[in-house]
């Protein structure tokens, strides 16, 4: 196997990865302000947009990786995109007191233009349209058996 | 923070990045047109970096935090030059896309910017 590219990176799947790299950025730029500008504050809300710039940058990484385990990668790290958006977006609205900031998956991804609650699931979706195919695989290799 | 070139380059930034993702859906491959585009809105940002660092010498300084201010602004500056490079790699309309959403997304990094330079809620 001489692939270079995955089929993940192509066609539509490369403004995906675009707009995730673009998030990283953002969650990673607040994240780090966040860090250095008063921690004391909120630690619980600062290390999770700290947790939730780091798992944006992997997923990045794993949507452009071709191979089945930066696959798998891709699946739980968007998979635990989505719980981190649901379950912080629903602790934020029911339990303010625990979140006194915002973080990147307050109020399901509201400061974000809701970007964090869709694209987990454009990205679940991408993936599964883009599951390796067993036929294919084999193609590729030289007819064993 | 001049607050009618901010709202300008607002301008810019959304009608740019609207033209690319509105072009790139319908199949052009990156051309002159949304290159130049965001590369004007690379430049307003540039002009931008200028005015914010020579504005607090005259008096007009940001109300909320610099150091916020500063994190978004060079964040923002990053992000149009890796949209125009990834559309001279990749010359596919998808590219055209991306430019689009660079620019949309340095719209909204800007209105955050100005929020943070003058409006101060609580």
């Amino acid at each position: 196997m001489t692939t270079t590219t995955s089929s993940r990176s192509t066609g539509v799947g490369r403004v995906l990865i675009a707009v995730y790299g673009l998030l990283a950025l953002a969650a990673t730029g607040r994240s780090v302000f966040q860090l250095f500008d008063d921690f004391d504050r909120a630690p619980v809300a600062y290390s999770l947009s700290a947790l939730a710039a780091v798992v944006y940058i992997v997923a990045t990484v794993a949507l452009i990786m071709p191979g089945d385990v930066w696959y798998r990668v891709a699946w739980i790290t968007i998979g635990f995109e989505l719980l981190g958006v649901l379950v912080v977006g629903l602790l934020s609205i029911f339990d303010p007191v625990l979140f006194p900031a915002k973080t990147v998956w307050s109020m399901f991804g509201r400061g974000y233009g809701f970007v964090p609650l869709v694209l987990p699931i454009l990205g679940m979706l991408w993936l599964y349209r883009h599951r390796a195919r067993p036929t294919a695989a084999a193609s590729a290799e030289p007819r064993a058996v | 923070m001049i607050e009618w070139f901010t709202w300008a380059q607002i301008a810019v930034a959304v009608v740019a990045g609207l033209l690319a993702v509105a072009l790139g859906l319908f199949g052009r491959t990156p051309d002159d047109l949304t290159m130049g585009a965001t590369a004007l809105v690379t430049v307003l940002l540039v002009v931008q970096v200028v005015v914010s660092l020579l504005a607090p010498a005259f008096g007009n300084t940001a109300t909320g935090s610099a150091l916020e201010f500063w994190v978004y602004l060079v964040t923002a500056l990053i992000i149009p030059p890796l949209a125009i490079v990834w559309g001279l790699v990749d010359r596919t309309r998808w590219s055209t896309a991306i430019l689009g959403v660079a620019c949309l997304a340095v719209a909204v990094m800007l209105y955050r910017m100005y929020q943070i330079w003058f409006v101060q809620v609580a």
